[in-house]
């Protein structure tokens, strides 16, 4: 029954005539829609990344011009520091890891010719596509930009006087509603294409991790998004119409927000979280050429944690006056989500032992990767202790600690992906020399840039204060500012050698093969790029996605489709 | 202790805090060296050298499942482990209050503080109601300081008192401390609270007990004298 749908559908792709237009514009292709997604993630991340330039040059030299803007109002930081953190979260993690990887390997993954709704797809990129054009709006319109933190808590959300925001927060509030919407979308048809459009022989234990970790990640938006969206409906109502859910004085309640942003916002740190790891675990053993260690353990962690992510919202909110009888329960179920994790690191080290490493810059870069989580994930249980928490809650610590987690998954591991995919996604090779000078560049000043801010955070210094001299405490650690900044134009002016690379590559890099590095995986049987339509015929598969190095085989790689005969039986 | 060299801390409870930092920083750091030593020594103990094949290992059955369950299961000592100490500290310093030798009101609105003590009468809003700039509180006695705000939320944070407490409009939220070092530290906003969040700085003087009785006599002479010359003045207008 799959096999026949899914060669229906092979034949009916295969006649289309294609237009420039539907081609690259209006595409109901998974591939064309996946590099929609990770150009407008990559344009998104140069904005974001030019705020964080400015964020980093005003903390670092107060009240100094800055370099290509100027003087920065404290107004302007606020909305600099409220726009960095949601285009990077929504609009550059969200369209990159889950809508372009997602997009591109879940059908080829799984030996389907797209997605199970191709038009739905086209519509969730259009849909992320309109949700920037209204976030980059909100920046222009009279009155402020938004400038009530990523996090948007009311009051000062919720009553333009406190913010002096007018409609810069609702068409905040409305670009957020369309970017759920667009991902919501996404994930209805990334998690109806993996369960029911799978080739043949492709059972659930077979499938690749990453495409387990697309759609526990799916799932989980899917799951946790309503109260949100309910949330920004009411705080728009707040804004415009008047009611009063968030306003104290007339029977509202500030901490509901909190409650439902968090109840999503947790969550969505795994939906960011679980496909980078998805890809470096696709990555990992094909460069030690070893099987993935623990496969079946990794999925149920995932799922573990998944499940986990849903019930510990309220550590963000220790001391935000909720009853105080509530954070030592959340406290420990929180402490307790290191124990999933632990599983995936550990399993992650455990395919490095006695593998027989190659180190191509995909396998760097999820090194580097892997290396810099294992900091987000120590620091994590200090402010997961509702102790420590009293503290270190909104301070530099937090910004240190959520940075050396989402900056090694969403970039060193995105970038693993780039790199990994590029030779399947254009049909050419990348250039080994600029990728590693990249990846050496990238982690180098990425560690420059937050290591310092673990200091301030210990010295007690909280996050969004604009001119740190104000206060005495702050003085001794502001050299803390100067180094982290001097990191942070490192790590900007890194990127440079991935934008050479990308485009000279893809213009005049060395033809791909079908399959450059041996990986077993049914992307890499269809050929390089693949045509619309994906695979020449269904595929049958017959194994696992991690038979490398089996004994008794003559090559270290077995594909997922491939039939052999082994010798030897395998061992383990 | 990692916090203690940054800032040290002067409240009784401070010290409980610090600890639990401390605890966890010793458990953090010594995981992160041997995990990263790991990825390291694999790294390069195992990189691809002629004719020798990695091991087929699929961490499936139980016997090499132990690999990673027995580290796991180490860590979840070190989690309850962590637990246990903040399990206290966060009693000792959320849950029940002691009570309290001096009690003070907070307002913060955007962006500044006042502090409300009470008049010779010792209760609130009776009239005599002391209003100040900054919080004085007396050493070695715990303070009791209702957190109100006019607006938006705030947050009371003392950095050398290891105290926290965001302030939310429509409430009031009782928090204590107990300071141990006379001296002058500074309350930071720690909410964000709007445009100019950063200067919502406040002061905490905590005196000696005597000099904190003088201080506040004088305060409330002062504010006596100034009611009586109001009064006569209006008294004179009218």
């Amino acid at each position: 029954m799959e096999a026949q749908l899914s060669h229906i559908e092979h034949v009916d792709h295969h006649h289309h005539p294609q237009s420039l237009i539907s081609k690259y514009v209006f595409s109901t292709d998974h591939k064309m829609i996946a590099k929609q997604y990770l150009a407008v993630g990559l344009l998104m991340a140069l904005v974001g990344g030019a705020m964080a330039y400015l964020i980093r040059v005003q903390l670092a030299w107060p009240g100094k011009p800055v370099t290509g803007w100027g003087f920065i109002a404290p107004g302007s930081y606020m909305a600099m520091v409220t726009m960095h953190g949601t285009i990077m979260v929504f609009f550059v993690a969200m369209p990159i890891l889950l809508g372009a990887f997602g997009n591109y390997l879940i059908p080829l993954m799984i030996g389907a010719p797209d997605m199970a709704f191709p038009r739905l797809n086209m519509m969730s990129v259009w849909t992320l596509f309109v949700a920037s054009l209204v976030l980059i709006a909100s920046m222009l319109v009279p009155g402020s930009a938004p400038n009530a933190g990523w996090t948007g808590y009311p009051p000062l959300s919720a009553v333009p006087e406190y913010s002096g925001s007018t409609w810069g927060i609702n068409l905040w509030l409305l670009a957020l509603a369309l970017e759920f919407s667009s991902f919501l979308m996404g994930g209805i048809n990334f998690v109806t294409t993996a369960i029911n459009m799978r080739a043949p022989g492709l059972t659930f234990w077979r499938l690749p991790l990453v495409v387990w970790m697309e759609i526990t990640a799916s799932a989980l938006f899917l799951l946790s998004v309503g109260p949100l969206v309910a949330g920004s409906v009411m705080l728009l109502l707040d804004r415009v119409l008047g009611t009063t859910f968030y306003a104290p004085s007339q029977g509202g309640d500030p901490l509901l927000w909190q409650h439902l942003f968090w109840f999503f916002g947790h969550p969505e740190v795994y939906v960011i979280a679980l496909p980078a790891i998805g890809m470096m675990m696709e990555i990992l053993p094909v460069f030690a050429r070893k099987p993935m260690f623990g496969y079946r353990a990794i999925i149920y962690s995932t799922i573990i944690a998944g499940f986990l992510s849903l019930i510990v919202w309220a550590h963000h909110m220790f001391v935000s006056g909720m009853d105080p009888r509530l954070a030592t329960p959340f406290s420990i179920l929180t402490i307790l989500i290191s124990i999933p994790f632990a599983v995936m690191i550990f399993a992650m080290i455990a395919t490095l032992w006695r593998g027989s490493i190659i180190f191509s810059t995909p396998m760097l870069f999820t090194l580097a990767a892997l290396s810099s989580f294992l900091i987000g994930g120590v620091t994590g249980i200090f402010l997961g202790s509702q102790a420590a928490d009293i503290y270190l809650h909104d301070s530099y610590f937090v910004v240190a600690h959520f940075h050396y987690t989402l900056f090694p998954l969403l970039f060193m591991g995105g970038f693993a992906g780039i790199y990994y995919w590029f030779p399947k996604m254009f049909g050419k090779m990348y250039s080994e020399p600029l990728g590693k000078l990249h990846c050496v560049l990238t982690f180098v000043f990425f560690n420059l840039t937050f290591i310092p801010l673990f200091m301030a955070g210990f010295g007690g210094a909280p996050r969004r204060i604009y001119f740190p001299y104000g206060y005495d405490f702050l003085k001794p650690l502001q050299h803390y500012h100067v180094i982290a900044t001097y990191g942070a134009i490192g790590l900007l002016l890194g990127q440079l050698p991935f934008v050479i690379n990308l485009f000279a590559s893809m213009i005049s890099g060395r033809k791909a093969e079908t399959n450059p590095w041996h990986a077993n995986t049914l992307e890499w049987t269809a050929p390089s790029p693949p045509p619309h339509g994906n695979f020449e015929h269904v595929p049958h598969v017959v194994r696992g996605p991690y038979d490398y190095s089996v004994p008794g085989v003559a090559e270290d790689w077995v594909a997922q489709d491939k039939v052999v005969t082994v010798t030897v039986a395998a061992a383990g | 202790m990692i916090s203690q060299t940054f800032l040290p801390g002067v409240s009784t409870f401070s010290g409980s805090v610090d600890h639990v930092i401390n605890l966890i920083f010793v458990l953090a750091v010594g995981w992160f060296i041997v995990l990263q030593g790991l990825v390291i020594y694999f790294a390069v103990r195992y990189r691809r050298r002629p004719g020798v094949k990695a091991s087929f290992i699929t961490g499936e059955s139980w016997g090499q499942l132990a690999w990673v369950l027995v580290p796991v299961a180490l860590a979840l000592v070190c989690d309850l482990g962590i637990d246990a100490a903040g399990g206290d500290t966060w009693e000792t310093v959320k849950g029940e209050l002691p009570p309290p030798a001096v009690t003070v009101h907070v307002m913060a609105q955007q962006f500044s503080w006042k502090f409300t003590y009470p008049g010779e009468d010792g209760k609130f809003g009776t009239g005599h109601d002391l209003v100040e700039d900054a919080l004085h509180v007396p050493a070695g006695q715990v303070v009791h300081v209702v957190l109100e705000s006019k607006d938006v939320i705030h947050d009371f944070f003392v950095p050398a008192l290891r105290l926290k407490q965001d302030i939310l409009p429509g409430r009031a939220i009782t928090a204590w401390f107990n300071a141990t070092e006379p001296g002058t530290y500074e309350i930071a906003c720690s909410q964000l609270c709007g445009p100019a969040h950063f200067g919502m700085r406040g002061k905490v003087v905590v005196d000696a007990p005597n000099d904190f009785n003088t201080w506040l006599s004088a305060e409330r002479a002062a504010q006596a004298k100034k009611a009586a010359a109001d009064t006569s003045a209006t008294r004179g207008n009218g």
